[in-house]
């Protein structure tokens, strides 16, 4: 009988070289494979039980933090203030994933960050647990709790850039959300605000300045203005100046704002033109320089820019195709396919305010380690040259004028502000639809510290009668104040 | 038959510590109590690891565990020393290392599910220390079997009774009503009693070997009759195919009556080795393969729970959260766990269904990584091969039978258990011996453990059959002896 019990421990050993080989398979060769599986929730629960580093503005606020607690994932994360500054935090939450900044920053948060490998060695070493390194943003808390509070009772957005360095110093969003319930340990908590706020018409989760682009309308004339001005053009250059043109090759009739007349009503100058916000002179003045030369000059602004990323990824700005002249025409005076983000819209403030040069926006100042020594800081980059600095100072001239012609409250006494408003019209039927309120501007006007960028959608609570100079301007100008009175 | 015994012990320990040299081979006791040492030393040191790792205080819990370990193995040990001196060394040792990795296990899978439970207001009822009294139970029959049994050859004269029982004990939870005999995960195997319940197919698998071993044992003849050859195979005679059949009929109704796939495949393997060990001939292996076939197609044609396990063998991850729910965690476990494991303590056993019953070797994967899997199959591989050495060297047929088939019972199941859950072969829900919770599991495989000691010690134990008497010369060649009449 030792014969067949010889055999069957052969046999034995085969079952087990069996498993020990199919063991190796699961978990060596398809490891990877199931460790990545979205429905895996071993990766996002370890990582949630890990201490995330924080995220502070630029003057040291902690904006997103971590608590500890006695559940299972230890450590809950906080937003101080979480609805002003959400748009920029994002949240972080271990039902739905993270957005915002916790997302585009997540491996330097949750500690897997090559930027932290030195640490994490030493971490080992030591036996510490490991802890996700810091961020510095570069918003001034102070100036994004002004924004949003301007921005309470409306739908829109506030972004503000220091023009020498592209330093966004605030990006506040209404409605807005709080992150802190979204990053509940408690699951139902969790889903019933994420259903909540998923359900909402307003959608306030959406970061309106980098993730929304809108028509820009009389903004854009600042491109148009850049644009002609690069042609050797000036602002005393004399450009149209009806009340009504007709858009060519159709019957319909392009106005001006309550159809005013620019200068005498045949031509005016062009900062007139400008500080009026005349559609007809501007929409004669792209049709004059052509669709190429627009989209260049727009290009130099960083309107079609693709992969814009700061490090929140930003939604194309497009001047749309423009294949026929009315098309231009309505381009001019940015309306038919024109879309801008906010954030571009203060990119261009930022880069006339800048004599011309145009600055990489961004939000992260300085990385941290987990105790808070510097591991790099994010230096000034400049992308482009979008204007000579005459040119540049020629249109901050005609900003001023604009400014100075525009209506609205809340005007700054000794500061030197330079605007351009908009009112864009937009949706299916635009005589019935509430139009956006635009403000763009910076200050002060001889040394700008601040470019911002307003948008109010469907003009606030002022309806079908909103302008940019009624509904935007004043927001703009308080945020400015803000900025400027609390130095 | 007796040769291998020397091979792998002749060291020189054993030589040493012979008191009377040629006659009495070494016990081995003090290489058991060494390795069970280091055993303990191990499970203790893991228990370690789980409490820190889970960053508790190293409370009294952990010595109250530890303490009851050790001192169950102190009697384990004092009782072979006690009743089978000889015994195999390596055999205890291997089954307290598994035992004690089992409640380590259990331990630590109680502290995730506790943590689970908390935030939920709901209350896990530790099982580690139902686990620790069951193992108590457990060794106490363990003794028990070495003390009355002092003769394995005993059990043959009881192997009808034997074979009765353990029919009766396999088939009752799938006969009975199930206010007694509920279905638990879908297999009516227990037998509740209240708040207490056993699994008697555990201790059937052990009675029916006892018969089937018995039984084979006697009518050995009678199945090495070869009726027709077939394609070079000596197939039996029909009607010697009576057992064999009965077995294939035992081993589907389970499968029907019970759904369970598991304790089917393991009975009918079991069978099918003790058949081709009695009859040297694999052609009932062939045959009894075949008619598991068929039987498997018919099962599967027929059941929808058999379907199921299939095609989530195939595809588990065709209905992840549904019927592959199971596998597909074990799998994320496993490969989360990758070659070196997510450490002690480190895993999350509570994302893994079942995990301290049938799913327990995949928490061990996640938590101990491939290699800690692979430890743990070689352990079992140790401990199945020193069973079947036993079988090599014990002198009569019964305890070869006997001992072979408990060997490869539990080499099998194991194969069956890690097959399982690692997606070699459909998964079918049977507990891992010693590792995971369950008393009956535990009752019946320490009784398996005593079973094999006791054999064992048969096979090394000096002969005790009287001296051989010195031979005699033919009465031929027998010298004529004057004797003298005593005057």
């Amino acid at each position: 009988m030792n014969t067949p019990l010889r055999r069957v421990g052969l046999a034995m050993m085969a079952m087990m070289l069996l498993l020990l080989g199919n063991a190796t398979y699961v978990q060596v060769i398809k490891a990877d494979d199931y460790r990545k599986n979205p429905l895996n929730r071993r990766v996002v629960l370890d990582q949630y039980s890990r201490e995330r580093g924080q995220i502070i503005a630029a003057d040291g606020t902690p904006l997103a933090s971590v608590q500890r607690v006695d559940d299972r994932l230890r450590y809950l994360r906080t937003y101080a203030n979480g609805p002003a500054f959400a748009p920029v935090t994002g949240y972080f939450s271990t039902l739905y994933g993270a957005g915002g900044m916790e997302r585009a920053e997540d491996d330097l948060l949750n500690g897997s960050d090559d930027r932290l490998f030195a640490r994490r060695v030493s971490d080992l070493i030591t036996g510490r647990d490991p802890k996700g390194g810091s961020l510095q943003l570069t918003i001034d808390a102070k100036l994004q709790q002004a924004a949003f509070e301007r921005l309470q009772g409306v739908t829109g957005t506030v972004v503000a850039i220091r023009p020498q360095t592209g330093e966004i110093l605030a990006m506040a969003s209404t409605p807005s959300y709080d992150p802190n319930v979204l990053a509940s340990h408690d699951v139902d908590v969790q889903e019933e605000a994420w259903t909540g706020y998923d359900a909402d018409e307003s959608k306030p989760m959406l970061n309106r300045a980098v993730h929304e682009n809108y028509p820009p309308g009389s903004t854009f004339k600042l491109v148009v203005s850049a644009a002609a001005l690069a042609e050797g053009k000036t602002k005393d250059t004399e450009v149209d100046g009806r009340p009504v043109i007709t858009l060519p090759g159709t019957n319909t009739p392009l106005p001006n704002f309550n159809d005013t007349q620019c200068g005498n009503g045949v031509v005016a100058t062009l900062q007139e033109a400008l500080a009026k916000s005349c559609n007809t002179a501007f929409a004669v003045l792209a049709a004059e320089l052509g669709a190429d030369k627009l989209r260049d000059q727009a290009a130099k602004f960083g309107i079609g820019e693709q992969d814009l990323s700061i490090p929140l990824s930003v939604v194309p700005s497009t001047l749309g195709p423009m294949s026929d002249k009315p098309s231009i025409y309505q381009t001019g005076i940015g309306q038919k396919d024109v879309r801008v983000t906010p954030l571009v819209n203060a990119v261009m403030a930022a880069t006339i305010a800048n004599g011309g040069v145009r600055m990489q926006p961004h939000l992260v100042g300085k990385i941290l380690a987990p105790d808070l020594q510097v591991i790099s800081e994010t230096k000034p980059d400049e992308v482009d040259e979008a204007m000579e600095a005459d040119q540049a100072q020629a249109l901050r001239d005609m900003m001023i004028a604009s400014e100075n012609n525009t209506g609205g409250g809340g005007k700054l006494s000794g500061v030197t502000i330079a605007s351009k408003t908009g009112t864009a019209e937009h949706g299916e039927d635009v005589r019935s639809t509430n139009p956006h309120a635009w403000y763009v501007a910076f200050a002060p006007a001889e040394k700008p510290e601040i470019a911002i960028a307003v948008i109010v959608e469907n003009g606030g609570q002022q309806g079908l009668s909103a302008t940019g100079g009624r509904v935007a301007a004043p927001i703009g100008r308080a945020v400015i104040g803000a900025y400027l009175g609390g130095r | 038959m007796g040769s291998p015994v020397t091979g792998a012990e002749g060291t020189p320990l054993a030589a040493a510590s012979s008191t009377s040299p040629g006659l009495r081979p070494p016990t081995r006791r003090s290489t058991e109590l060494f390795m069970l040492a280091f055993a303990a030393t191990l499970v203790t040191g893991a228990l370690i690891l789980v409490e820190a790792n889970q960053e508790q205080e190293l409370s009294m819990r952990i010595l109250w565990l530890g303490l009851a370990y050790l001192g169950l193995l102190t009697v384990a040990h004092l009782a072979v020393r006690k009743w089978a001196p000889y015994a195999d060394p390596v055999i205890l040792p291997c089954v307290a290392l598994l035992n004690g990795l089992g409640l380590v296990m259990i331990h630590r899978i109680d502290l995730a599910m506790a943590d689970v439970k908390l935030p939920n207001n709901q209350v896990w009822s530790s099982a580690a220390p139902k686990q620790v009294l069951w193992t108590a139970i457990a060794l106490t029959l363990f003794c028990t079997v070495l003390k009355v049994l002092s003769d394995h050859r005993t059990l043959a004269r009881y192997g009808y009774t034997a074979g009765l029982l353990g029919l009766v004990a396999l088939v009752l939870p799938g006969v009975l009503p199930s206010f007694i005999a509920p279905e638990i995960n879908g297999a009516k195997i227990w037998l509740s009693f209240g708040a207490f319940s056993i699994q008697p197919g555990e201790f059937a698998k052990i009675l029916l070997m006892v018969f089937f071993a018995a039984f084979l044992v006697s009518k050995r003849d009678l199945f090495t009759i070869a009726g027709r050859r077939v394609i070079g195979l000596d197939l039996p005679r029909a009607r010697d195919l009576g057992p064999l059949i009965a077995a294939w009929a035992v081993g589907v109704s389970i499968m029907v009556l019970q759904k369970d796939l598991g304790s089917s495949l393991l009975f009918f393997g079991i069978v099918l080795v003790l058949l081709y060990v009695a009859t040297e001939r694999a052609a009932w292996v062939v045959l009894g393969v075949m008619m598991f076939c068929v039987g498997a197609v018919v099962a599967w044609k027929l059941f929808g729970h058999v379907q199921i396990r299939v095609q989530n063998w195939l595809d588990p991850f065709a209905d992840p959260s549904g019927t592959g729910y199971q596998i597909v965690q074990s799998l994320f476990g496993l490969g989360t766990g990758g070659l070196f494991g997510a450490g002690l303590g480190g895993g999350r056993p509570d994302q893994i269904p079942e995990a301290n019953t049938d799913f327990i070797t995949a928490v061990i994967g996640e938590e101990l990584g491939f290699v800690g899997l692979a430890a743990v199959l070689l352990i079992y591989t140790v401990f199945a091969m020193r069973g079947l050495r036993t079988a090599l060297s014990v002198r009569d047929t019964f305890g070869k039978l006997l001992g072979g088939g408990l060997a490869f019972a539990v080499a099998f199941q194991i194969f069956i258990v890690v097959g399982g859950v690692t997606k070699l072969i459909p998964m079918t829900g049977i507990t891992a011996p010693f590792l995971s919770k369950g008393g009956s599991s535990l009752l019946a495989n320490y009784i398996l453990v005593a079973l094999l000691l006791r054999i064992s010690d048969a096979a090394r134990a000096p002969k005790t059959t009287p001296k051989p008497r010195p031979q005699q010369p033919a009465i031929a060649d027998q010298f004529t002896v004057m004797v003298e009449r005593p005057k």
